[in-house]
């Protein structure tokens, strides 16, 4: 089922005086193509989470329409949706067993659609090896790790094959080890069903690693909507380029003069098709190469080897934070006892944007 | 240095054991006390009028208990109507309540309607006002609508309880809003939701509730006294009373004792088997009446 | 999903409708019952507006003596009442042993019929014909007379109301306190032991304070709850409180409204809102008091 948002807007009034009223979701106008998994990231208090409740009905609208394939569904209350969700803390009902959990919204099926005992339970049973948790049906959810809860969730939320499925920050309670699992198996359970999701994660890592499609939200505002790859490649301003990818991209500040890009007074790379002005130069980790002529010079602070790759931190003059990252080959060897290392930047892993408005400022490279 | 410390801690020893001893000396005096009573009516009940009255020195045990005192409080004074009044009236009224508060509770605690704090900041509010302000116009209305002597009467002024209301709200509260939001989501009606899921999970604090409830039913007196004068409308207060000032046609204690003992003893088993909860209950809040 | 915005009101109807009635209502009309010079119950008619029917009661004798009984009742029994109850609970938070036991027995009173009960303790201080009741006994016993507790000199009817009431408040108190007490987070014992604190000191510097919000709510609870005496009256005295001289003003304002005599709301809601007036003032002044020396 596809999903489109016609100008969706959500206004908070503010309930104290003189202070302006929070657009939680601004203007948000979109199709999510069907059996797709979105992921819809953002920094917390982005509104992200108040888009996943407008579009399960929790919440009405400002103004706005929600269609589900052709069906307007913005005026329905969320019990008549269709829709599927996984919650945070997974909100389980605490008095029930797994079992109980998975056949409740099954028990809500009224008239033609009411199932039988056997009926329920087959279909709890399905989900139940769906998740893999055939094993648990019988606990309550006191009985279970948080993985386990988390997977009774997911089940009872497709049980009754639901048009959409809603995942809110749904990994957020696990530990490391089971984050990576539980994505891998969320992915695999999206694909089998083929019902549209979408997940809420504040994760970029997260986002990128299992969606289809992400969803760049900063302060009830759309960003950037595009495949994780081509959102890392090709941020549309500062913010996506900075929220993705870790570690961090490394923000100078610099100038573009004469068809070059200069860091401090390094000048960098030659470049085409940009006016003179200052400009935030954004590289990512990946993009530096040591090279004892590079045209820009750092000074060497740490080398950390991991093994697979070796990490250089260094800084300069001209650098926004505490300390550059750049991620080489460990093939490479750096003596940690050097006072300086000289870099050339490989050109698409440098973006350049405005310091007015931080849009990007898209370049030609020489040659 | 040596034998000194020794001194000090055999000393202190000392000092610790008359303390223990004092402790202890109070609580069972104290508990005497409280238990006294109640094995005074117990003994008393079984003692007959001959050997009661006969007592100068009364005595602490009795070798020939008996039950015409227990046989005389249900053929003297109709007991078993007042007690049966009691049980009616204790059900009904908390019944009644526990209808009206869950949905006021439930309302308070997840539905989101305007007003929703202003109400409930008003209610708390009116949780200050005492019984006997309202008690006098609530006399003039139920007799103006012609309700004295009836159950009806009796129950509506206590059908509801804001401190019982609040109570619940904030237990109700406790449960997540994402778990109402998952089931709205699931297709649960608000009402399936209160009875499925709200109820069952805090089903411990409406035990507390009701149990509190037939309490105070089962001890009112005031408004009882008010508004029944027949006698086949009377509760066990009113009952016990009217014993006291009439009597059985004689003043006979070892049967106005009996009288007290039956009063007392469903009470008396209802805290036995639930005193963990009744006494948590109470802490988190009750205040008698 | 219009009716979502008022569907909240729809369960708060019956709630709202039975408050209204029976809370909101009666109290708008006991003040203008109160105002009501002659209402007449019968013809619901009045003659006129004004201060008459306080005037009234605080001029009658009876009126008076309730207010009497009711203070030294008061200062009597919250007083010593919270003090007892402290001094029970630490020594049920000092020890291990039995401790449930004891905790569950002193509860016992609470859960009672007030006005049972009440008569077990009339039997056992009354003096009868054939015997001067256990309590005289006890005291002939170390060497004192006996005294008619129920319908002999004023104070030994106070005395025993006292005791009773106590006997009846205590096992509250003692729940709270014992609670409040058990909460004390015992790392600041052991710190103040390790200090080599002495007793007294960590019982007024550390105890005290801690629990001196549940004792300054129990001493608020405890005037309230005084002040409202009535049926542990007439459970020793009978229901003739004026006639035994141990009415209160809570049993004045019924007296006022039923009974003998009775029949006179203008009179009753009078004295009940200077009852009210007593106690909000009283509670303002402990909440005033508490502000100054409760600690948190």
């Amino acid at each position: 089922m596809k999903i489109i948002l016609k100008h969706l807007t959500k206004i908070f009034p503010n309930r104290t005086k003189n202070k302006p009223d929070v657009i939680a979701v601004n203007d948000f106008d979109f199709e999510i193509p069907d059996g797709q998994l979105v992921g819809l990231l953002g920094p917390s208090g982005c509104g992200k989470s108040t888009l996943l409740n407008l579009i399960s009905g929790l919440l009405e609208p400002t103004t706005g329409q929600i269609y589900f394939g052709d069906d307007d569904v913005t005026k329905l209350s969320p019990e008549n949706r269709g829709v599927g969700m996984v919650f945070q803390n997974y909100a389980l009902y605490p008095h029930l067993t797994a079992r109980q959990n998975i056949v409740f919204p099954l028990e809500n099926l009224k008239g033609k659609d009411k199932l039988t005992k056997e009926q329920l339970n087959e279909k709890a049973e399905e989900a139940a090896r769906l998740v893999q948790i055939e094993n648990l049906l019988e606990r309550k959810p006191s009985e279970m790790s948080g993985g386990q809860q988390q997977r009774v969730a997911i089940a009872r939320a497709i049980v009754k094959k639901p048009r959409v499925l809603l995942l809110d920050e749904p990994l957020s309670n696990l530990d490391a080890r089971l984050r990576l699992q539980t994505r891998e198996e969320i992915r695999r359970i999206q694909r089998e069903t083929a019902i549209t999701t979408i997940f809420v994660t504040h994760d970029q890592e997260e986002a990128m690693s299992i969606s289809d499609f992400i969803i760049v939200m900063k302060d009830g505002i759309i960003n950037q909507i595009g495949k994780p790859q081509d959102i890392y490649d090709d941020p549309v301003n500062l913010f996506v380029a900075k929220f993705l990818g870790t570690p961090q991209i490394n923000v100078f500040a610099g100038e573009v003069k004469n068809g070059k890009i200069y860091i401090g007074e390094q000048a960098v790379m030659k470049i085409k098709g940009v006016e003179d002005q200052k400009v935030h130069i954004a590289i990512r980790p990946e993009g530096f190469i040591p090279e004892a002529r590079g045209p820009l010079t750092c000074q060497l602070q740490a080398v950390e080897v991991t093994g697979r790759d070796t990490s250089i931190v260094s800084t300069n003059p001209a650098f926004d934070g505490a300390a550059i990252r750049s991620i080489i080959s460990s093939d490479i060897k750096i003596p940690a006892d050097q006072k300086e290392v000289h870099f050339s930047i490989k050109p698409h892993k440098i973006h350049l944007f405005s310091v007015a408005d931080e849009k990007r400022i898209y370049f030609e490279t020489e040659g | 240095m040596n034998i000194e410390f020794e001194k000090m801690e055999r000393q202190l020893r000392r000092r610790q054991r008359i303390k223990k001893v004092l402790t202890y000396g109070l609580l069972v005096i104290w508990a005497i006390c409280v238990i006294f009573p109640f094995y005074w009516m117990i003994l008393t009940s079984f003692k007959s009028y001959g050997s009661y009255t006969s007592e100068y020195v009364p005595k602490f045990f009795t070798l020939s208990p008996t039950i015409e005192n227990y046989i005389e409080v249900f053929t003297a004074v109709p007991f078993a109507r007042y007690l049966l009044n009691t049980l009616i009236f204790a059900v009904l009224t908390t019944g009644g309540m526990l209808l009206v508060i869950i949905l006021a509770a439930f309302a308070f605690s997840k539905l989101d309607f305007k007003g929703n704090n202003l109400v409930f900041t008003i209610l708390l509010s009116l949780m200050m006002i005492p019984n006997e302000l309202v008690v006098i116009t609530n006399f003039v209305t139920i007799t103006n609508w012609n309700m004295r002597n009836t159950f009806l009467g009796l129950i509506l002024p206590s059908i509801t309880s804001i401190f019982y209301i609040y109570l619940l709200k904030e237990n109700f509260s406790q449960v997540p809003d994402e778990i109402y939001s998952a089931a709205k989501v699931d297709g649960t009606s608000d009402l399936k939701f209160l009875f499925k899921v709200l109820i069952p999970i805090c089903r411990p604090t409406i035990v507390t509730v009701v149990i509190l409830k037939v309490i105070e039913c089962w001890n009112s007196y005031v408004w009882p006294r008010l508004i029944t004068d027949q006698q086949s409308y009377f509760l066990v207060s009113n009952g016990i009373q009217e014993i006291r000032e009439n009597g059985f046609g004689r003043e006979n204690i070892p049967a106005m004792m009996a009288a007290v003992v039956v009063i007392s003893l469903p009470l008396m088993i209802l805290f036995l088997a639930f005193h963990k909860k009744i006494m948590e209950g109470v802490a988190r809040g009750g205040t008698k009446g | 999903m219009v009716s979502r915005k008022y569907k909240g009101w729809l369960y708060l109807i019956p709630a709202l409708i039975f408050i209204i009635l029976f809370l909101i209502y009666p109290l708008i009309d006991v003040f203008v019952y109160s105002f009501e010079e002659g209402y007449n119950s019968a013809s619901q008619t009045y003659f006129g507006v004004g201060w008459y029917n306080y005037s009234y009661v605080l001029h009658d004798p009876y009126f008076l003596q309730a207010v009497r009984n009711t203070f030294i009742l008061v200062a009597i029994t919250v007083p010593l009442s919270t003090g007892f109850a402290l001094l029970i609970s630490l020594c049920l938070n000092s020890i291990t042993k039995l401790k449930e036991w004891f905790q569950t027995i002193y509860f016992l009173p609470y859960v009672t019929n007030t006005l049972a009960v009440g008569l077990v303790f009339m039997v056992l201080f009354k003096k009868t014909a054939y015997s001067e009741g256990l309590i005289n006994l006890l005291l002939n016993a170390v060497g004192l007379s006996s005294v008619d507790f129920i319908s002999g000199p004023y104070w030994a009817k106070m005395l025993v109301l006292c005791v009773y009431t106590i006997w009846v408040v205590l096992p509250f108190k003692v729940l709270i306190l014992t609670s409040a007490l058990a909460s004390v987070n015992q790392d600041y014992y052991n710190a103040a032991k390790v200090d080599g604190t002495s007793p007294w000191r960590i019982f007024t510097r550390i105890t005290l304070p801690m629990i001196s919000p549940m004792i300054f709510y129990l001493v608020i609870t405890g005037f309230i709850g005084a002040f409202k005496a009535y049926s542990d009256a007439v459970a020793l005295f009978g229901v003739d409180l004026n006639a035994a001289g141990m009415n209160t003003i809570v049993g004045y304002v019924y007296d006022m409204l039923y009974g003998n005599g009775g029949g006179y709301p203008s009179y009753a809601s009078a004295a009940a809102i200077i009852l009210f007036a007593i106690v909000l003032s009283i509670t303002c002044i402990n909440l005033l008091v508490s502000k100054k020396h409760v600690h948190y």
